[in-house]
């Protein structure tokens, strides 16, 4: 790697895999992401897409190989480093992971208050992305009283409310109709256009084909090669 | 204060168990704090009986002015010894006559007088230590001329080192209620912590820090012995006033008052509380959380 190229990397994967038990969920994947990058992580369910986003933030320890991100080290990361290694990214969950117990206003505002934030500028900062994802008359409701693609928005909201610098969208169109999906879409596609590097998991070929950005196929935890020029039809 | 705010919303969405929690530890902070309210009390009404610890020492029949004399400075010899009286049998009779002037009959066919000359001896206030009084009077009975010694308050040695037994099972009583309060705590936040535990999972995932979550909790622990601690003693101090007024003229006559925990007292056992809150957080952190 040349000294420009690893400048512009945000993510670096080495020779990492995933072991659940004999099982490898991962396997051998060695891979770069550049910063402000539109990547679309694709493959059969099963292939390994949400595992491989689960290690980058460290939700789950690697079994082998080493990923850094933005030139931290996520194996030798400390415990205590953990919660600030996950605040450069904005999440979007396959199950959305809100609170059921919290609005929707407080779900969103949770980011911030985690990182310390005022509230004076929690306030402001939920309230216009509650406006920009478009779901700012539920504020009020609980998760569980949303329909999916309200909830979906709710998520995409908590995932960039916090300015990350890296997007990870797993399956964010999964069980959303054309319409919905492409409310979401164009949202992250905004964010992309405004600095982040988003990173989206998916099976959707239509979402594939409807999306700029370089993509890689996941089989059985094994990146397909060629990553950056294959059409997107393997699947 | 984010956290003061999060701990207070907690406890009043599970009310119901806060409130169990509270009103154990009251009830363990009113028992601890009854035993302390009655120790202090005999504490102090075992020192006005103390204070007026007085020796008599009777002398033989036969005992010589200047016998007496004598046996007057070997007593004022002896440590502690503040004031020593000489009591002429013909005094104490006359005393007694006066006290008992009703039964006046009583005395009219007394031909001689029955009562020995004697010594009022005082002690001095740092010889009122029980064990100081014996020795004292150990020495006193074992001079010449010396009949008998006595002291009132003989069995209040008795009642002495019973007291301090019961002393001895107050202490135990209050760390056995005070691991009961830190138990009780270390249970209720184990049972929010778990009631909870899928949205704490989530506030990790969005990068809160161990700290964040877990100081609530403490604050919670505080408030609850806080409370706890605080309703405790009022309620010590409703039923201290309701007996007072009641039994409060028996003791007139000892020249003692019942008296109530003081203010110190009453911060600490608060204290104590809140910290037996802050150690039941911390052992259920320190058990179930930190894998
Ligand atoms: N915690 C776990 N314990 C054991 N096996 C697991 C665990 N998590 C994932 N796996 C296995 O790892 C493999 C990859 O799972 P993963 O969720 O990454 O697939 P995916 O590509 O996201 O699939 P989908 O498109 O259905 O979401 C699966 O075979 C799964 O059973
Ligand atoms: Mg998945």
């Amino acid at each position: 790697m040349t000294a420009n190229s690893s400048e512009n990397t945000i993510i670096r994967m080495f020779h990492v895999y995933k072991r659940y038990g004999a099982y490898a969920a991962i396997s051998d994947v060695t891979l770069d992401i550049t910063k402000n990058e539109f990547l679309l992580v694709s493959g059969p369910s099963g292939a390994g897409k949400s595992t491989l986003l689960k290690l980058l933030y460290f939700g789950e320890p690697v079994s082998e190989g080493q990923i850094l991100v933005d030139g931290m080290n996520t194996s030798r990361i400390s415990r205590k480093g953990i919660p600030f290694l996950r605040r450069m990214f904005g999440i979007i969950f396959q199950d959305y992971k809100l609170i059921p117990t919290k609005t929707v206003f407080e779900n969103v505002a949770l980011v911030l208050e985690v990182a310390g934030n005022k509230r004076s500028y929690i306030n402001k900062k939920v309230n216009s992305v509650l406006r920009t994802v478009g779901i700012e008359n539920k504020m009020n409701s609980y998760p569980p009283s949303l329909s999916g693609g309200e909830q979906q928005r709710v998520a995409v909201a908590r995932a960039v409310v916090g300015d990350p610098k890296i997007i990870l969208a797993d399956e964010p169109t999964g069980s959303l109709d054309s319409e919905s999906a492409n409310v979401i879409m164009n949202l992250l596609k905004g964010f992309h256009i405004r600095g982040a590097t988003v990173i989206v998991a998916t099976h959707d070929k239509e979402l594939i084909r409807n999306t700029n950005g370089r993509v890689i196929y996941l089989r059985e935890g094994h990146l397909q090669h060629p990553s950056s020029t294959s059409p997107a039809m393997t699947l | 204060m984010i956290y003061v705010h999060r701990a207070i919303q907690d406890i009043k969405r599970n009310r119901f168990l806060h409130a169990v929690t509270i009103i154990t530890i009251t009830l363990s902070i009113l028992i601890v704090s009854v035993f302390g309210l009655f120790w202090i009390n005999v504490n102090s009404l075992m020192d006005t009986w103390k204070q007026g610890i007085r020796i008599i020492v009777y002398l033989r029949d036969n005992t010589s002015e200047n016998e007496a004399k004598a046996a007057k400075n070997r007593i004022m010899e002896i440590n502690g010894i503040q004031e020593v009286v000489f009591i002429p049998k013909n005094d104490a009779l006359n005393r007694l006559k006066k006290q008992m002037s009703r039964q006046a009959s009583l005395f009219e066919n007394l031909r001689e007088n029955p009562l020995p000359d004697a010594f009022d001896v005082r002690l001095e206030l740092s010889a009122q230590e029980w064990k100081t009084i014996e020795t004292i009077a150990s020495k006193l009975s074992s001079l010449p001329s010396v009949a008998s010694v006595e002291y009132g308050q003989k069995w209040l040695g008795r009642f002495m080192s019973i007291f301090n037994l019961f002393r001895l099972t107050g202490l135990a009583m209050c760390c056995v209620f005070f691991m009961a309060s830190v138990f009780i705590v270390a249970n209720t936040i184990r049972l929010l912590f778990y009631s909870r535990h899928e949205e704490f999972d989530i506030m990790r995932l969005v990068g809160a820090t161990d700290s964040f979550i877990k100081t609530p909790f403490y604050i919670i622990g505080l408030i609850q012995g806080a409370i706890g601690g605080g309703v405790g003693v009022l309620i010590l101090y409703i039923l201290y006033t309701a007996i007072v007024s009641n039994v409060e003229q028996g003791f007139a006559s000892y020249n003692f008052s019942i008296r109530f925990l003081s203010f110190k007292a009453s911060m600490l056992i608060i204290l104590c509380s809140m910290s037996a809150g802050w150690l039941g957080c911390y052992l259920s952190f320190k058990q179930y959380l930190d894998k």
